[in-house]
C-alpha cells in the first residue's frame, strides 16, 4: 500500500553552463506518494517550476526503466543514490522517509564536461567503443549462426558484462575519474568470445590508450564496482590489464614479422 | 456517403507499393537481381542523411557507410547507444527451425501477416520473413551474445501468437544486446570516418526540392542553434509514436515530430490507429506516474494469468484457493492459453477489470503468477529465466514477484501505423524513407511479439542498403540543391519562428500538462476500445484543447541553452496534430481489426469483426493544410498466399 512522504528538502545543483559558476538551490516537496520514482519526483519539481516562471532544472533521463543508461545523478554523494544495483530511474521514494534533505549533483568527472545543471557531456565514452569497441563483421558476409558453438558459460560470462549501460556511474563513483570499468566490461565481453579472437589484442591496446587519453588511472579502489547499476564486476579490469600486457607484446611480435 | 464515395472523392495522390512481380518467395531476390547498382567507386559521390540511431537507423547507417556512402547520422540522444529500441525485453523471431519444431520462411510469414489481422502488406512481410534468418547471424558475428544451451548452440524459446520456438534472447535485454551490436558497428564506422555523427541534434523539418527529399534543418540541443544538412537521401528511422497516449511503455523522449514533420511537407501517415496495448505492464500506481514499465511477454511462457472469481476479494493471492481463480486466457483460448497475442490478451485483462475483477490496489490489474513454474521448476531456472525482470519489477511495485503473482495491466506499447511506404521502404516523397518503427508496412493491425527488433534489423541491414542504391544510381554526377537553396532558408526561419512562439506563448501550464491532458483524451476514446461516439467526443475534445495550449502555454528559459520544456513543447504541438489524425483514422475504419477495436463491430463472444469488403486497404492520409482535414488515400491490400480467414487463437 502507498504511503506519503512529507517535507522533502532537495538540495539541488544549478550551473547554467559549463563556463560560469554553479551552486546548490534548494528546493521543498511538500508531499509525495512513496510509489513515485526519484525522476518522477523531479519531474513534480519542474512542472511546479514552470508554473511558477522559473526555469526547470535539467537533467538526462529517457527510458526509465534502468536500461537505457541516460539518467545520471549523483545522489547523496552515491552515483544513482542509495539503493545497490539501481538505477536513479529506478529509485523510489520508499527508500526514503519525510523530512529528508536530499542532495542531488551531476556527475563529476574531468573526461565528463557539465552541460547544464545535472547534465554532463559523455561522448569520451563512444570515443573508447570507436577506437575498438567491436568486432568488425561488415553486414552480408555473416556465417550461420550455429557454425560456432559457444560454451554456455563463456555465453554467460560474456553477458554478465556486454550488460553495461553506458551510464558513466563508475567514472563518477572513483576518485580518479577512470573508466576501467566501462573499458573492461566492453573488453571482457567481446575477448571471451570466440568472434573477438581476431581482434582481441588489437582492440584491447586500442581502447585502452583511447581510454587513457581521456580518463584518469585507475587505483583499485573499487569504488566502481559498488557504484554500477549493473553490478559489474570489477575482475573485467584484471581481464582488460592481463590481454593488454599480452597485446604490448604479441602486436609487436606480429606486426614485426617481416 | 458510402464509404467508397468517400473513397473516390478523396484518393489525391497516386500510391504505388512496387511491389515486385513473380511468386511471394521469388519477389525479394528478383528484386535484388533487377536493382541498379551504384559502383564501389561511386559510392562516396552520394552522402545519405539517417535520422536515428535506434536499431533500423544505426544498422542502416553502418551498413551504407560500409558500402562506401557517406553517411550523416542524427540523434537527439547523447550516444547512439541510447535509442529505446534498447528496452525490448524477450527476444528477435528468426525463421531458423534451429529446434526442428516445423518451422520456416513461410510459417513465419504467415503467423505475422495473420497475426497481424490481415492488413499487412504480404510481399513485405515475406521479405521480412527471409531476412529473419540472416539477422540472428549477423547479430552472432557482431558478438551478441544470445542465450546458449550447454551443448553450445543456440537456445530459443516461444513466444505471444506462435506455436514453434523461433525467439533469440539475451536474458531479458536482448534489445539491449541487439542495439548494442548495431551500435557497435556504427561506432566503428564512426571511428573510420564512413560516419558523421550529430548527437544531442533533434530533427525540426524535412526539406523538399522539386519534389525530392534534399535534406533536413535540425536543431542543436545543446545550443538551441539551427542548421540546414544537404543530402542525396534521407532516411527517418525515428520510431512510433506511441507517446501520444503519454502514459505507455516508450521512452520519455519517444515522440512524432520526425514523422509529422514529413508528414505536413507531403509524405503519406499510413494506418495511425493500429497502436499497440501490449498486456503486460505494472499498472499505474498513481496520478503523478510519468511512465509505464514493461514486463516482458515471455513472461507469459511460465506465468499464468488470472483473477479472482469475486469481485470483493480481499484475501492475498497464494490464499485464493484454485476453484476460484479464473486462469481466463486458458479458459478462453486453450490450444494458445496464455500466449495468445497481444490484442487479445489485452482486450481480455481489460474486459475482466472492466467488470470489477480486477486485483490490487487500484483494482486495475490482473495477476500473472509464477507460483507454478517456481514449484515445477525450480527457482533458480525461474531466477535464470526471468531474473532481471523479477527484480525491476520489485524496485517499480515494491512486492517480490518469487513470493506474490505480478500484477499486469495493459499499456501503448508500440504503433503499427507510421509512414507509408513502398516497397522500397520510399515514402512517396522520392528521396525520403522511413525504416523500423516509422514505417506502416510490416505489422498489419497488430504486432506479433519479437518482430520489432526483427523488422528494425531487416529494415536497416538487409533492405534499405539494397533499395536507396536503386535511387541513388541514376543521380550520378548530378548537382543537388545546397544548404543555401531558399527551400533551406525558409524551412529554417519557419523553424525559428515557432520555437520563438513556444517561447513568447506566455501562458501558465507547462507542455507537461498538455501532454498529460491530451492523452487522456487518447486513452479514454482511441484506446484499447474505440465507438464512433467516442472518437467524435474526442474530435472535439482535441482541437478544443490544442486551441488552449497555443494561448496558455508557458515554456520558461531561453532558445540559446539546453532547455528540455522547449523540447517538449514542439514534441507536445505534433502529438495534438497527430492525436487529431488518429481519430479520423479509427473513425473512418468501420471495422475491428487487431490493435483498433471498435466496440460497434465485434462477434457474438467479443472478438474483432473485420469487414473485407469494405477496409481490406491501408489508410493513407494526406496532410490537408489543417490537422481537422485530411485527405484519404487508399491502397489495396491483395492477399495471393494466406487466405483472408477470421483469425482465431480458441
Amino acid at each position: 500500500m502507498s504511503n506519503h512522504l512529507k517535507n522533502i528538502t532537495l538540495r539541488i545543483w544549478r550551473q547554467a553552463g559549463p563556463n560560469v559558476k554553479g551552486n546548490f538551490e534548494n528546493h521543498v516537496i511538500d508531499e509525495i506518494t512513496d510509489e513515485a520514482s526519484f525522476l518522477e519526483m523531479l519531474d513534480i519539481l519542474n512542472d511546479k517550476l514552470v508554473h511558477e516562471g522559473k526555469e526547470a532544472v535539467v537533467f538526462d533521463h529517457d527510458c526509465r526503466e534502468g536500461i537505457c543508461g541516460t539518467c545520471s545523478l549523483m545522489i547523496d554523494g552515491q552515483a544513482h543514490g542509495p539503493q545497490r544495483g539501481t538505477t536513479a530511474c529506478q529509485l523510489h521514494m520508499r527508500q526514503f522517509k519525510s523530512n529528508d534533505t536530499i542532495t542531488v549533483e551531476p556527475w563529476r568527472a574531468s573526461a565528463f564536461p557539465l552541460i547544464k545543471d545535472l547534465m554532463v557531456d559523455r561522448s569520451a565514452f563512444d570515443r573508447i567503443i570507436e577506437s575498438g569497441g567491436f568486432i568488425t563483421a561488415d553486414t552480408g558476409g555473416a556465417p550461420d549462426a550455429n557454425l560456432i558453438p559457444i560454451p554456455k558459460v563463456i555465453a554467460d560470462a560474456a553477458m554478465d558484462s556486454a550488460e553495461c549501460i553506458g551510464c558513466g556511474a563508475c567514472v563518477a563513483a572513483c576518485p580518479n575519474g577512470a573508466a576501467n570499468l566501462f573499458t573492461g566490461a566492453k573488453i571482457a565481453h567481446l575477448n571471451r568470445l570466440p568472434q573477438g579472437q581476431a581482434e582481441r589484442y588489437s582492440r584491447v591496446e586500442a581502447m585502452v590508450e583511447t581510454m587513457d587519453e581521456h580518463f584518469g588511472s585507475c587505483t583499485n579502489h573499487g569504488e566502481c564496482e559498488a557504484a554500477c547499476p549493473k553490478e559489474i564486476s570489477i575482475d573485467v579490469i584484471a581481464l582488460m590489464h592481463k590481454d593488454y600486457r599480452k597485446a604490448k607484446f604479441s602486436n609487436r611480435k606480429d606486426l614485426a614479422r617481416g | 456517403m458510402s464509404l467508397t464515395d468517400n473513397l473516390l472523392a478523396k484518393n489525391t495522390v497516386q500510391l504505388d507499393s512496387k511491389i515486385p512481380a513473380g511468386p511471394m518467395a521469388d519477389k525479394w531476390n528478383s528484386y535484388k537481381d533487377n536493382m541498379k547498382l551504384v559502383n564501389p567507386n561511386n559510392k562516396r559521390k552520394f552522402k545519405v542523411i539517417v535520422v536515428g540511431t535506434g536499431l533500423a537507423g544505426a544498422s542502416a547507417a553502418a551498413t551504407l557507410a560500409e558500402l562506401g556512402y557517406q553517411v550523416d547520422a542524427f540523434t537527439f540522444h547523447d550516444s547512439a547507444r541510447r535509442a529505446h529500441s534498447i528496452a525490448a525485453q524477450g527476444g528477435i523471431n528468426g525463421a531458423k527451425n534451429y529446434k526442428g519444431d516445423g518451422d520456416s520462411i513461410h510459417r513465419l510469414f504467415y503467423d505475422t501477416v495473420k497475426g497481424g489481422d490481415f492488413r499487412a502488406r504480404e510481399a513485405n512481410v515475406h521479405r521480412l520473413a527471409e531476412n529473419s534468418i540472416d539477422i540472428i547471424d549477423q547479430m552472432v558475428a557482431q558478438g551478441v551474445p544470445f542465450a546458449r544451451e550447454y551443448g553450445g548452440l543456440l537456445d530459443n524459446r516461444s513466444f505471444g501468437g506462435a506455436q514453434v520456438s523461433r525467439t533469440f534472447y539475451a536474458r531479458g535485454q536482448t534489445g539491449q544486446q541487439l542495439l548494442l551490436g548495431a551500435y557497435q558497428q556504427f561506432s566503428r564506422q564512426v571511428g573510420l570516418g564512413g560516419i558523421r555523427l550529430f548527437n544531442r541534434t533533434e530533427l525540426i523539418d524535412i526539406v523538399v526540392i522539386d519534389g525530392h527529399a534534399s535534406g533536413i534543418v535540425v536543431r542543436d540541443l545543446v545550443t538551441g542553434e539551427l542548421q540546414s544538412h544537404a543530402a542525396h537521401a534521407v532516411v527517418l528511422a525515428t520510431g512510433g509514436y506511441g507517446n501520444a497516449f503519454f502514459l505507455s511503455t516508450n521512452a520519455m523522449a519517444c515522440n512524432v515530430t520526425a514523422a509529422w514533420r514529413a508528414h505536413r511537407k507531403g509524405a503519406l501517415f499510413a494506418n495511425p490507429c493500429y497502436t499497440q496495448i501490449h498486456p503486460t505492464c505494472i499498472p499505474q500506481s498513481d496520478d503523478s506516474q510519468s511512465k509505464l514499465t514493461l514486463m516482458s511477454e515471455s513472461l507469459r511462457n511460465d506465468g499464468r494469468v488470472w483473477v479472482p472469481t469475486n469481485p470483493d476479494e480481499t484475501r492475498p493471492a497464494h490464499e485464493v484457493p484454485e476453484n476460484e481463480r479464473d486462469y481466463y486466457l486458458e479458459r478462453l483460448y486453450p490450444s494458445f492459453g496464455n500466449l495468445a497475442p497481444r490484442d487479445i490478451s489485452s482486450r481480455a485483462a481489460k474486459r475482466l477489470v472492466d467488470k470489477g475483477l480486477g486485483v490490487g490496489p487500484k483494482k486495475n490489474g490482473v495477476y500473472l503468477d509464477f507460483a507454478e513454474a517456481i514449484q515445477r521448476l525450480g527457482r533458480e531456472v525461474v531466477e535464470e529465466r526471468y531474473g532481471n525482470l523479477f527484480q525491476m519489477y520489485e524496485r517499480i511495485a515494491g512486492e517480490n514477484p518469487y513470493e506474490q503473482p505480478m500484477r499486469i495491466y495493459p499499456a501503448s506499447h508500440y504503433t503499427m501505423g507510421g509512414l507509408w511506404v513502398d516497397y522500397e521502404l520510399m515514402t512517396n516523397i522520392p528521396g525520403l524513407y522511413a525504416a523500423g518503427e516509422a514505417n506502416f508496412s510490416d505489422h498489419g493491425a497488430n504486432r506479433l511479439g519479437a518482430s520489432a527488433l526483427m523488422q528494425g534489423l531487416s529494415d536497416g541491414y538487409f533492405v534499405l542498403p539494397y533499395t536507396i542504391g536503386n535511387y541513388l544510381a541514376p543521380m550520378l554526377n548530378k548537382a543537388i540543391p545546397g544548404t543555401d537553396h531558399p527551400e533551406f532558408k525558409a524551412a529554417e526561419e519557419a523553424a525559428r519562428l515557432r520555437f520563438n512562439g513556444y517561447l513568447a506563448a506566455g501562458g501558465t501550464k507547462s507542455p507537461d500538462f498538455f501532454h498529460r491532458e491530451l492523452g487522456k483524451i487518447i486513452w479514454d476514446y482511441c484506446g484499447m476500445e474505440r465507438t464512433e461516439q467516442g472518437l467524435e467526443k474526442a474530435l472535439s475534445e482535441i482541437p478544443a484543447l490544442y486551441e488552449e495550449f497555443k494561448k496558455d502555454l508557458r515554456v520558461t528559459g531561453t532558445g540559446e541553452s539546453m532547455n528540455q520544456t522547449l523540447e517538449k513543447a514542439g514534441r507536445v504541438d505534433d502529438f495534438f496534430q497527430l492525436g487529431m489524425l488518429m481519430c479520423h483514422d479509427a473513425l473512418d475504419r468501420k471495422e475491428s481489426c487487431g490493435g483498433h477495436f471498435r466496440a460497434e463491430y465485434q462477434t457474438d463472444d467479443g472478438e474483432a469483426l473485420r469487414d473485407d469488403d469494405n477496409y481490406c486497404h491501408v489508410s493513407a492520409w494526406e496532410w490537408g493544410g489543417d490537422p481537422m482535414k485530411p485527405n484519404l488515400n487508399v491502397e489495396k491490400l491483395e492477399f495471393e498466399e494466406v487466405h483472408l480467414a477470421t483469425r482465431s487463437y480458441k
